[in-house]
């Protein structure tokens, strides 16, 4: 269905948001990935997040490295600048985008190939670093455009659709976003938008690194038996820490849920993540109950999905770099320029 | 005695001080600079240094020159000896006639020195280990006793020198009584012990004037500021770095938020320069103007990204401070060999924007300018500068700005605009200088978004893989090169005394040898017309130049040739024309050097000149 071209009359009662966008405000062009692509449910995932969050798609820039998921950022928002950049460096060109203005809303989407590969050293400093963005990486074990080579996120033992069997070990990205300092770190499955709207909705209203690892199967290269990022596999082994549901700092009350099984968390513009306590014991404030969560749960030969750490007290780049609250790039000359004056002072220091 | 007569001269002359890096005798060495300079006599310093820290030997060249010759001249007319480990050496390369300057503490046998020079030795280490206690001190100490020894026997005015040091440590008392006092020891015991002058003075002149003495990566930060920098990423390089840290201290006084303290300006130290650059796309497609420094090695690293800027047409600036290369190369000794590497940087069809600055001034004002040009033309501008001028305080014009000048911000699309109904094709050619128009992310609800990518989209930034809209893409990007040569700084041209067939072509920190070779070219009777090259792409008057000689000498600082290999390949120049002038021992070329080849080639008759098509 990806590469059907979508009626181009929008129904007279199609519901807005509070700033009179519909949903299909949010849309980009038509997908060109495979039909069935989990990452079109996450394409579909985000549209639904930003339009249920009121966010001007021109507020926001989406950045991508290069594969499949980074032709992703083309299928939505289409109001918003986009910049499909060199493979694996996504999160520096995002960190300069960040860097240059401070008020627009920051998605970075990459692959695992990206991401834990070739991206891996640039994944990990735009992480510790503290940039404000969401980054979302769409997992599916396998290269894709090149047709199903794996990936570094390929589980040890899981064979390919030629049959091949990886033998390295796998690098959990959520184990590293933990240990490098994300402040809003998840995991989710592209097949389970109940579970992955809320979760990119918290990501966006957090101020930090946010980091959100998609399982998204491939369905042409990686869902095979054998496969341990196959719908049928990932489906059995989910194993959730929690539901997540954001809301808004307007509409607080929310009577679904009784108060006993909620966990509370507010973040710094006011928003709050309701948590619904699947596991009894999960306290996703603890960075490193996390991480061994996590492990645990790896050893037996479980995939953890849901909200694993948050903190939301997190201070972002621009506050470690002190900058001015107006954006860098729509300061004008004269906050920029000394002058001639200042040079001629200078000038009689240097003689 | 020395059985050669001394070298007389007054303010014409080279002292070389021969140091163990790590010991402190840069910062004398530098006060001795300052002093002579402000005594009126221009000085040009030059640090050779190794890529070390503490324990290597160091050398401090510096040329006195009345008449204002600022380029490395070769030869040594005093050695202040201070490092035992390169003892020979030094001692070997002083001039027939010259002096050397030791510590004489420890007696060295005769056969260590030599009967053509005059030896001058204060037993420092014994002064000093009998004044101070402490042992920091004493090392300290002992470099500025030399430079107060020198100032008796080069007979400079004292006072100066005092003066100095108390501007230098301005409201720290206590140091300015240390430092004086360390000098008047050394300045006595010369005057006490050794027949002061020597064959070699510096008298007081009024050769320096207005000029600023400044080194070059100081420069570039500073003109990055006053360009509109306001981020920079980078990655630690020699001899690159402190282009970064300039940037940081003169933001730190000129772009701090006088209200709450805020920085206007974000400098972010990258994991490596792969992410360097990317920070600056980032930013610059962001609308932000940014940049960074590097040298050879960093440049290869950030290839893939130079292609990227160049086809999605994102702005940036990249200071490359050229040492030799590669990883483990000479990375603190001089060279002019990235020209064809960033000319050409980067995969598919690329060329770019190089300007060439020839001192600190214009490390300043090519600095800056470079951002306009970066904005106007949408694309990587490099400024390549070199070690020598990077690292080394420089004399050169004072900075100037004139405050009516407003940045080029180039064809930025406005909400106005875009809300007026003007046509927004982001690759689209609309005036015919080969240049689109460009959104800020941000911009517009609805108008002028776009998703860049590299060459895979149309005019209007749509996906396509059409060949005839790969084709329209570089034809317009080859019309904005064309614009790019009337943007670029022109050519400066100094014309012999005489017409002549011959020229000579060259840049960025030649200049100053090329100068003084042209002077002494005249002097001996050849004459030769030479054009300074400031930008890539070409000007028009650089081809004409070449055009209207029989042959010309192509002076650089490689061992390829590469200004050379560009003119041919992008002027279309006959390569027989062009005669190599090639100076690559990680040494900053000099005018014997130039001077020497250019008289040989022409005396000697290796050139045979080609007479130029007569077009009837």
């Amino acid at each position: 269905m990806t590469y059907l071209a979508k009626p181009k009359l929008l129904r007279a009662d199609a519901p807005r948001n509070t700033l009179g966008y519909t949903r299909r405000d949010y849309e980009g062009a038509i997908s060109t990935l495979c039909a069935g692509c989990g990452h079109d449910s996450i394409s579909a995932a985000v549209v639904q997040a930003c339009f249920d969050l009121d966010i001007e798609p021109h507020r926001v820039a989406k950045l991508s490295g290069i594969g499949c998921s980074s032709k992703t950022p083309d299928y939505f928002l289409g109001a918003s600048h986009g910049f499909n950049t060199t493979h694996g460096r996504m999160p520096s060109v995002l960190t300069g985008a960040a860097l240059a203005n401070r008020d627009l809303t920051y998605m970075g989407i990459s692959g695992d190939g990206d991401s834990a590969s070739i991206g891996i050293g640039q994944f990990a400093h735009a992480m510790r670093r503290g940039v404000n963005m969401t980054y979302i990486v769409e997992n599916n074990g396998v290269y894709g455009l090149t047709k199903g080579q794996f990936s570094a996120t390929a589980d040890k033992g899981s064979k390919s659709k030629r049959g091949v069997v990886n033998n390295d070990t796998p690098i959990d990205l959520v184990a590293l976003a933990l240990q490098l300092g994300a402040s809003y770190v998840a995991r989710s499955f592209s097949g389970d938008k109940e579970q992955l709207i809320p979760l990119i909705k918290g990501a966006l209203r957090h101020r930090g690194p946010a980091f959100i690892d998609v399982i998204s199967p491939c369905v042409t290269f990686n869902n095979h038996a054998g496969s341990t990022k196959s719908y049928d596999y990932v489906r059995e082994h989910n194993d959730a820490v929690n539901r997540l549901d954001f809301i808004l700092p307007r509409d607080q009350i929310n009577t679904s849920y009784a108060p006993g099984s909620l966990r509370r968390i507010v973040q710094h513009d006011g928003s709050v993540l309701l948590l619904r306590k699947l596991d009894k014991d999960y306290d996703p404030s603890d960075r490193v109950g996390a991480m061994n969560h996590l492990q645990e749960r790896h050893a037996l030969g479980e995939i953890v999905t849901g909200l694993l750490y948050v903190d939301t007290s997190a201070e972002d780049l621009h506050r470690h770099l002190n900058t001015v609250e107006k954006p860098l790039n729509q300061l004008g000359d004269a906050y920029l320029c000394p002058g001639s004056k200042a040079l001629e002072a200078l000038n009689a220091s240097l003689r | 005695m020395s059985a050669m007569k001394p070298i007389q001269s007054s303010n014409d002359f080279v002292i070389k001080f021969a140091n163990v890096n790590g010991s402190g005798s840069a910062s004398a060495n530098e006060l001795f600079a300052r002093a002579i300079m402000r005594m009126g006599v221009p000085v040009a310093p030059r640090n050779i240094f190794p890529s070390n820290i503490q324990g290597m030997p160091t050398w401090y060249e510096m040329r006195v020159s009345a008449a204002g010759w600022l380029g490395r001249r070769g030869g040594c007319d005093l050695m202040v000896a201070m490092n035992p480990q390169t003892w020979d050496r030094d001692i070997a390369e002083i001039e027939p006639g010259g002096y050397l300057f030791y510590d004489s503490t420890k007696s060295l046998p005769r056969s260590r020195f030599r009967e053509d020079i005059t030896v001058l030795g204060i037993p420092l280490t014994e002064i000093c280990n009998r004044e101070y206690a402490d042992l920091r001190q004493r090392q300290l100490f002992k470099n500025i006793m030399y430079v107060g020894a020198l100032t008796a026997l080069l007979d400079m005015d004292f006072t100066v020198v005092e003066k100095l040091i108390a501007d230098q440590y301005r409201g720290k008392d206590k140091l300015i009584d240390a430092n004086v006092n360390a000098l008047k020891l050394g300045h006595d015991h010369a005057r006490a012990e050794l027949s002061c002058p020597i064959g070699l003075r510096v008298e007081s002149a009024d050769g320096v004037g207005e000029q600023i003495f400044v080194n070059g990566n100081d420069a570039c930060g500073l003109g990055a500021v006053y360009g509109g920098a306001t981020v920079a990423g980078w990655y630690p390089i020699t001899p690159s770095t402190s282009v970064i840290e300039a940037f940081g201290s003169y933001c730190r006084k000129y772009r701090t938020d006088p209200d709450n303290g805020m920085a206007r300006y974000a400098v972010v130290q990258a994991e490596d320069e792969l992410a360097s650059i990317g920070i600056v796309i980032g930013a610059a497609w962001n609308g932000a103007r940014a940049f960074t420094a590097t040298s050879g090695p960093g440049i290869s690293l950030m290839q893939e990204f130079f292609g990227l800027a160049y086809f999605a047409e994102v702005p940036a600036v990249i200071f490359n401070v050229q040492r030799g290369g590669p990883s483990t190369g000479m990375p603190t000794r001089t060279q002019q060999s990235d020209l064809i590497a960033c000319a050409y940087a980067s995969h598919g069809d690329t060329k770019h924007v190089l300007l060439f600055p020839e001192d600190p001034y214009e490390c300043f004002t090519l600095g800056a300018q470079a951002f306009d040009l970066a904005d106007r033309l949408q694309t990587p501008v490099f400024v390549l500068l070199d070690l020598d001028i990077g690292m080394n305080d420089r004399l050169c014009q004072p900075f100037d700005w004139d405050d009516q000048r407003r940045y080029d911000r180039g064809k930025v699309m406005t909400a106005e605009q875009l809300e007026a109904g003007k046509n927004f094709g982001r690759y689209l050619d609309v005036d015919g200088d080969g240049i689109p128009w460009r959104t800020i992310p941000g911009t517009h609800p609805t108008k002028g978004a776009f998703f860049s990518r590299g060459t895979t989209r149309n005019a209007y930034a749509k996906y396509s893989e059409a060949g005839t809209d790969y084709v329209y893409n570089m034809e317009r990007l080859r019309r904005k090169f064309e614009t790019a040569k009337k943007l670029v700084p022109a050519p400066i041209v100094q014309r012999a005394s005489q017409p002549t067939r011959f020229g000579a072509i060259y840049y960025g920190s030649t200049s100053p040898a090329m100068a003084e070779a042209f002077a002494l070219l005249e002097t001996q009777g050849v004459h030769v017309d030479i054009l300074r090259v400031r930008g890539f792409p070409f000007a028009d008057e650089v081809i004409d130049f070449i055009n209207e000689h029989d042959c010309v000498f192509v002076v650089e600082q490689n061992e390829s040739g590469q200004l050379r290999m560009l003119l041919i390949n992008e002027g279309e120049v006959d390569p027989k024309r062009l005669i190599r002038v090639l100076h690559y021992d990680g040494t900053p070329i000099t005018a014997r050097f130039i001077s020497g080849k250019i008289a040989d080639a022409l005396s000697e008759h290796k050139v045979t000149p080609i007479r130029k098509q007569v077009v009837s």
